[in-house]
């Protein structure tokens, strides 16, 4: 009795194949006739829009503030929107709050799970959110007393299936963005822990994302290691742009300060630029000498500088619009795995895996 | 937590390294080119001749001519040769830094390069350690006794393959030429301190966890084509901006503000990590009396600036009460608290947003065009965070083109651009910075700034509340 169904049931999988070969082909060609229709309104280049803007002077940038008290590698940082305090987590499982201004450590937390890759002070300045190797984020609400236990108020707010690689909190506290290995991003309400959005799309692990700085505050660009960089309505959870021109994974993904346009950073060792109303790439940051990856990047408040840390211990500062590197720093021992600028534009910090995190200005 | 059940795949591990590696390969070879590489010399190390040795000097000063970069930045590159083991000290070995002087230095052979994907498995660790517990008679590093003596509980079951691979190995070391013999070994001394360095080496080997998808091997499904396909035919319909408007207005933002960014003009009085004084946040916290002129500058740039500073927003609220169109913000503010609350507040609060500003006869009725209005009122039926978004969307484009640009003409906004301080740049001396770093201002913990707000958002809550008409006249009727 079964002979007969195998037949058929291999000309199904015969057909399935096709139809899947036939779907990729047209797929081929759709990319190709959407990065021509790119190119019909590519009428200029940045730089040569930029000509008339005035070169940049010469920089002096130095640590100012050197923090130590990680026992290993740190991994993020997030800063308060006092412009002076930071959150930091590490691969031991430690998660500092800092006075970075003073240099005193306020808070200190052990997650009990190893390899903390992501975490985020909360817009009020009252609690922080962190996770990691635990597949779960986490928000601890902060105190005034520094003997208190803040493990005891801790709160569970996100799953997922696997390693959480990014987190945000929205505009409050009550909501927190996340991004995982698990090839999706999600949205959550953090007083009850309930999933209110996920967005589905990348093809392989998400490793980063950041939330757009405007007046609706409804989108968020996220990264992945399938090499795109895409675009979200918070609403629908819809992807609704996609950029895939980096040769590797997107370890860094940050909005422009304007909302129009983002940057990242990818294990290709380059920086791009991409302007959303174009829909297109419009800058590639590189240089024959700089060969590692970018792990983070970020911009200064005008939009003006690109700062970017690499995995061969050095920061790089890109003019953004003349596409020249301005400064190398240097004083990292290991890679700079993390790299924010302050929310008053004032300073940058970068944290590395020397165990150590830099404030610069 | 994730159990790892499954061994971690050393190909995914430095599948992300890669990209870099292979170039590094390519200048490695440059490197050792007889003619345009970098000079190689015999050096005499302790008996023994060895060949083609460099100095650091050397390798530095052809990195910098070759990729046309500084001094500082060649060594910098020098040094991730090194970490990455392509190039191995003689001396001082277990240091993987890359020196600008005499210090010697050998390339790598290619067998031990970090592109050739041969796992560094712990066997084969093994199998090192007790060769050279052989070789020294029991003399091993305190880190590798560790190393030694972890792997022989671990892989126990198969010390005795281990032992008799160091064995042979051993004796075939032996048949070896003396120098031939001292360069394997330094070679192979190189190739494990990158691959299990000691604490505080600087080898590069070290990588984040695995990532769990291998994006080169994906078999991805018919459905995830399916949805792609209809996300490019989308992309390719959609309205894009010419380059030169897009890219015009990016260069306009940055000319904006472009005196207002802390790395391309000084901040006033000074740059509080540069100087250790906090004056700059003290002038521009939350609730000042009198801002600075850059602050008020910055309300004038767009209505989001405006609104975004709480400050600012405070004023505009002062020049909305004389033109008595306070409910639009109202709404907007309100609208905002509904997206950005928690879930479970969302209900009420869209309940008192109707019966505040929407509902026929409220009593801050905000006036939005009657389609706008119908969609919302019905959309409060079944409400959802997003439920506002067009009549908020409609209140805000309202403000940003007609509310906006008649409140910078107000004199409440000349008054305030009149009033606003203009701090005098300070200049420390290098005593007074002295000082200054060791008087650094604590300032006020953000939870307590948080609490102060909250009382002060009540207090203007209970202030601005609509008065309740029938309430009162129900009194003055009482009354009577």
């Amino acid at each position: 009795m079964r002979s007969p169904l195998i037949p058929e049931m291999a000309t199904q999988e015969v057909q399935l194949n096709e139809t899947l070969a036939h779907l990729k082909t047209e797929s081929e060609t759709l990319k190709t006739k959407l990065e021509e229709e790119r190119a019909k309104l590519h009428d200029v280049e940045l730089h040569q829009v930029a000509e008339k803007v005035e070169g940049l002077g010469q920089f002096v940038m130095k640590t100012r503030r050197t923090l130590k008290g990680h026992g290993n590698k740190v991994l993020c940082m997030d800063w308060c929107k006092d412009k002076r305090r930071i959150v930091s987590s590490s691969q031991d499982g430690k998660v500092i709050v800092w006075d970075a201004f003073t240099t005193n450590k306020e808070h200190a937390v052990t997650m009990p799970c190893t390899w903390v890759m992501a975490c985020a002070y909360a817009p009020s300045g009252c609690a922080v959110a962190c996770g990691g190797l635990d597949n779960k984020c986490s928000v601890y609400p902060l105190s005034l007393d520094k003997n208190e236990n803040l493990a005891a108020k801790k709160k569970s707010v996100a799953m997922h299936t696997n390693y959480l690689s990014a987190c945000s909190f929205t505009n409050s506290d009550m909501q927190i963005l996340t991004s995982s290995g698990d090839g999706t991003c999600a949205l959550w309400d953090v007083e009850s822990g309930q999933l209110l959005q996920s967005f589905h799309g990348h093809a392989a692990d998400v490793l980063c994302l950041d939330l757009a700085p405007s007046e609706t505050g409804n989108t968020f660009v996220s990264g992945g290691c399938d090499k795109k960089a895409n675009v979200w309505d918070m609403r629908s959870g819809q992807c609704i742009q996609s950029f895939e021109t980096h040769e590797s994974d997107i370890n860094s993904v940050r909005y422009y300060p304007s909302g129009d346009a983002f940057a990242s950073g990818s294990d290709d060792a380059t920086c791009r630029l991409y302007d959303l109303r174009a829909d297109r790439e419009v800058a590639i940051y590189s240089k024959e000498s700089i060969i590692f990856g970018v792990s983070s990047v970020d911009f200064s408040l005008s939009g003006r500088l690109l700062f970017g840390g690499y995995n061969d211990y050095t920061i790089n500062v890109w003019d953004v619009l003349k596409g020249t590197r301005v400064s190398i720093l240097f004083g990292h021992e290991n890679r700079v795995s993390t790299l924010r600028v302050s929310p008053d534009g004032t300073a940058f910090c970068t944290g590395s895996w020397d165990h150590t995190l830099r404030i610069w200005a | 937590m994730t159990i790892r059940t499954v061994r971690p795949d050393r190909v995914q591990h430095i599948r992300c390294q890669m990209h870099c590696l292979k170039k590094l390969d390519v200048m490695v070879v440059e490197m050792q080119d007889p003619k345009s590489g970098v000079r190689g010399s015999e050096q005499k190390l302790n008996v023994t001749s060895i060949p083609h040795v460099i100095t650091g000097h050397d390798v530095i000063a052809w990195i910098s001519t070759k990729m046309k970069t500084t001094t500082e930045e060649a060594q910098a590159f020098g040094t991730m040769l090194v970490a990455y083991g392509y190039i191995y000290p003689l001396l001082n070995h277990k240091k993987l830094v890359m020196c600008n002087d005499t210090s010697l230095y050998r390339f790598q052979t290619p067998y031990f390069w970090p592109t050739h994907q041969w796992v560094a498995e712990d066997s084969d660790y093994a199998i090192y350690l007790a060769k050279k517990n052989i070789r020294k008679k029991g003399v091993l590093e305190p880190f590798e006794q560790a190393h030694y003596n972890h792997l022989h509980d671990w892989l126990n079951h198969k010390w005795d393959f281990v032992v008799m691979q160091a064995t042979e190995q051993h004796k075939a070391g032996k048949e070896r030429k003396k120098p031939d013999r001292v360069v394997f070994d330094c070679q192979e001394r190189a190739y494990w301190v990158v691959n299990r360095p000691s604490r505080h080496t600087h080898s590069a080997m070290d990588c984040g966890p695995d990532r769990l998808i291998d994006p080169d091997a994906q078999n991805l499904s018919f459905d995830h084509y399916r949805r792609l396909n209809m996300f490019y035919q989308q992309a390719i319909m959609r309205s894009k901006v010419k380059s030169s408007v897009s890219l015009g207005a990016l260069v306009k933002y940055v000319t904006t503000y472009k005196n207002h960014d802390p790395f391309l003009a000084p901040c006033l009085p000074s740059n509080p990590w540069q100087t250790d004084n906090d004056t700059y946040w003290t002038l521009n916290m939350r609730r000042v009396d009198v801002p600075t002129k850059m602050r008020v500058e910055r309300w004038s740039f767009s209505l989001f600036e405006l609104l975004t500073d709480l400050r600012g927003r405070d004023d505009f609220k002062v020049f909305l009460k004389k033109e008595f169109s306070g409910e639009n913000l109202a709404f907007w503010e309100a609208a905002e608290e509904l997206k950005w609350g928690t879930a479970s507040s969302m209900l009420t609060k869209a309940e008192t947003i109707f019966k505040t500003f929407l509902a026929p006869g409220a009593p801050r009725w905000i006036n939005i065009d009657g389609r706008t209005m119908g969609l919302t009122v019905k959309g409060l039926e079944h409400p959802h965070r997003y439920v506002l978004e067009a009549a908020q969307t409609h209140v805000f484009l309202l403000m940003k083109k007609d509310t906006f640009f008649r409140y910078l003409k107000s004199p409440v906004y000349k008054d305030m651009q009149k009033k606003a301080l203009s701090p005098e740049a300070h200049s420390f001396s290098p005593a007074q910075l002295e000082q200054n770093a060791q008087r650094r201002n604590p300032g006020i913990h953000p939870i307590i700034l948080w609490q102060q707000e909250e009382a002060e958002k009540a207090k203007a809550a209970a202030a601005s509340a609509p008065v309740d008409v029938k309430a009162v006249m129900s009194k003055i009727d009482r009354k009577k």
